[in-house]
């Protein structure tokens, strides 16, 4: 029912330079990383990136980075990357920083037809700069706006032909979120089912919300190994 | 003032050892990256404490060992961990819902500055690159306590407890504790409340060493930690 796709340059064919695109994933943890692979390969450029982290030097978006294919970046975090702070003082990359929940919800609110959004987050900070503020119960909050996307990448652990999905532990993340906020969503999966596998009373994000799924290996890189000490 | 030497390792251990005592059992609690991390390493076996990580994991174990480490199963400082039994999985979406609809007890943060009106100054350092403020902007409006953990002084000597904070804020208004290597302090409506001093530093050292006025309660406990 859903457009299953046999390679990852198909899978991204119709992005174009100056794509609005979202990229699931925390850290190195739930990215889609063959369909970022890919997107280094086609060379789009002048993409604004909507994810909450930015990749390391030479994984993830670092390598869109590293390829200058990106203007604009919004996200929570971004102290993992040296290409990333090279780019900015130079400025050939502007970055909108968000509070996490602030970016979290944003998107929701973007595939959940709501425009805005009052918060408490950001107020009193720099970030209120020109926000408008309301007072509810006598506490303020800034207005916030929904964030949409031309193109969500999205990574999840397994998918069938209806586009349903299911996510692995905190690989899940901000992937439910941009997969409604996608014009498209392509998203990427350790495992392609047969419809009817997976238990609906389990699926995490419907297939409504999917256009095109593509199964991926998953090289699952680790930022920060932490194991017990052994005595 | 007599020039006192401290191991560092063991200063920070001893404010992490000193905010777990905030920790109620039965709470539902998140630790920020970095030093507050830690203090999960310190809480009492008797605890029932569930641990919360704003990138989706509510029951957050203890380190996995070589043979269970799941790359799809971090915190938020993004370090390899386990799941306690019981734990749930959820997206950043409801993960900050969670936060911002003050469902956690308690929250554990680093910080920068604190001023005696409560405005927390931990993301920022003008002219310096900005990282970002990850979830710290949602945090400091959720959980229901805010304890910020810190040295007394920064790296140059100066007060981190201020007036005014001069950096950047993080939020407004948003701490009720302060937990240095010198003492316990709390924000109220009348300003900075001296509740603890640590040992080794006397009562006029630590208002000394703070960048506002510090009154004494009259509660206070002397070399309490």
């Amino acid at each position: 029912m859903k457009e299953i796709y046999q390679t990852f340059t198909e899978a991204i064919e119709k992005m174009e330079d100056g794509a609005t695109i979202m990229v699931g994933g925390f850290g190195l943890v739930g990215i889609p990383e063959n369909l970022i692979l890919a997107l280094v390969e086609s060379n789009v450029k002048h993409l604004t990136v909507v994810s909450n982290n930015c990749g390391v030097d030479d994984w993830g978006l670092g390598l869109l980075l590293k390829n200058h294919q990106i203007d604009r970046m919004i996200g929570s975090y971004v102290g993992e990357n040296k290409a990333f702070e090279r780019q900015v003082l130079s400025g050939e990359l502007k970055v909108e920083l968000v509070p996490q929940g602030t970016l979290s919800e944003r998107i929701r609110a973007g595939g959940a037809g709501i425009p805005g959004f009052y918060t408490p987050a950001g107020v009193g900070t720099p970030l209120a700069e020109g926000k408008e503020i309301r007072s509810f119960e006598g506490k303020d909050y800034l207005l916030e706006t929904a964030l949409k996307s031309d193109f969500s990448l999205i990574r999840a652990a397994i998918g069938d032909k209806h586009g349903n999905l299911q996510y692995a532990k905190t690989a899940q993340n901000f992937n439910p979120m941009m997969a409604a906020a996608g014009k498209v969503t392509i998203a990427e999966v350790e495992q392609v089912v047969e419809t009817g596998r997976i238990d609906p009373a389990y699926i995490h994000t419907p297939g409504i919300y999917v256009d095109g799924i593509i199964e991926g290996k998953q090289e699952k890189r680790i930022e920060r190994l932490t194991v017990q000490q052994e005595d | 003032m007599m020039l006192k030497q401290f191991d560092k390792v063991s200063t920070r251990e001893k404010i992490a050892i000193r905010a777990e005592r905030e920790i109620v059992s039965g709470s539902y609690v998140n630790l920020g990256i970095g030093m507050p991390t830690k203090v999960a390493n310190y809480i009492q076996a008797d605890k029932k404490v569930i641990l919360q990580s704003e990138n989706g994991l509510l029951g957050i174990g203890r380190f996995p060992d070589k043979h269970e480490v799941d790359p799809d199963l971090i915190n938020a400082g993004k370090e390899t961990v386990t799941a306690v039994t019981g734990a749930a999985y959820f997206s950043s979406a409801e993960s900050f819902a969670m936060i911002r609809g003050e469902h956690l007890d308690l929250a554990i943060l680093g910080g920068m500055e604190v001023s005696e009106s409560g405005d927390l100054a931990n993301w920022m350092i003008p002219g310096k690159m900005i990282k970002g403020m990850g979830g710290a902007m949602d945090i400091v409006h959720g959980a229901k306590k805010i304890v910020i953990i810190m040295d007394h002084l920064t790296r140059h000597g100066e007060p981190k407890i201020l007036k005014e904070c001069q950096l950047p804020l993080t939020g407004k208004n948003v701490v009720d504790r302060i937990i240095t290597d010198r003492a316990v302090i709390d924000v109220t409506k009348d300003g900075f409340v001296l509740q603890e001093t640590a040992q080794g530093w006397t009562i006029d050292e630590v208002k000394e060493s703070t960048g506002a006025k510090l009154h004494v309660s009259k509660q206070l406990i002397e070399e309490a930690f």
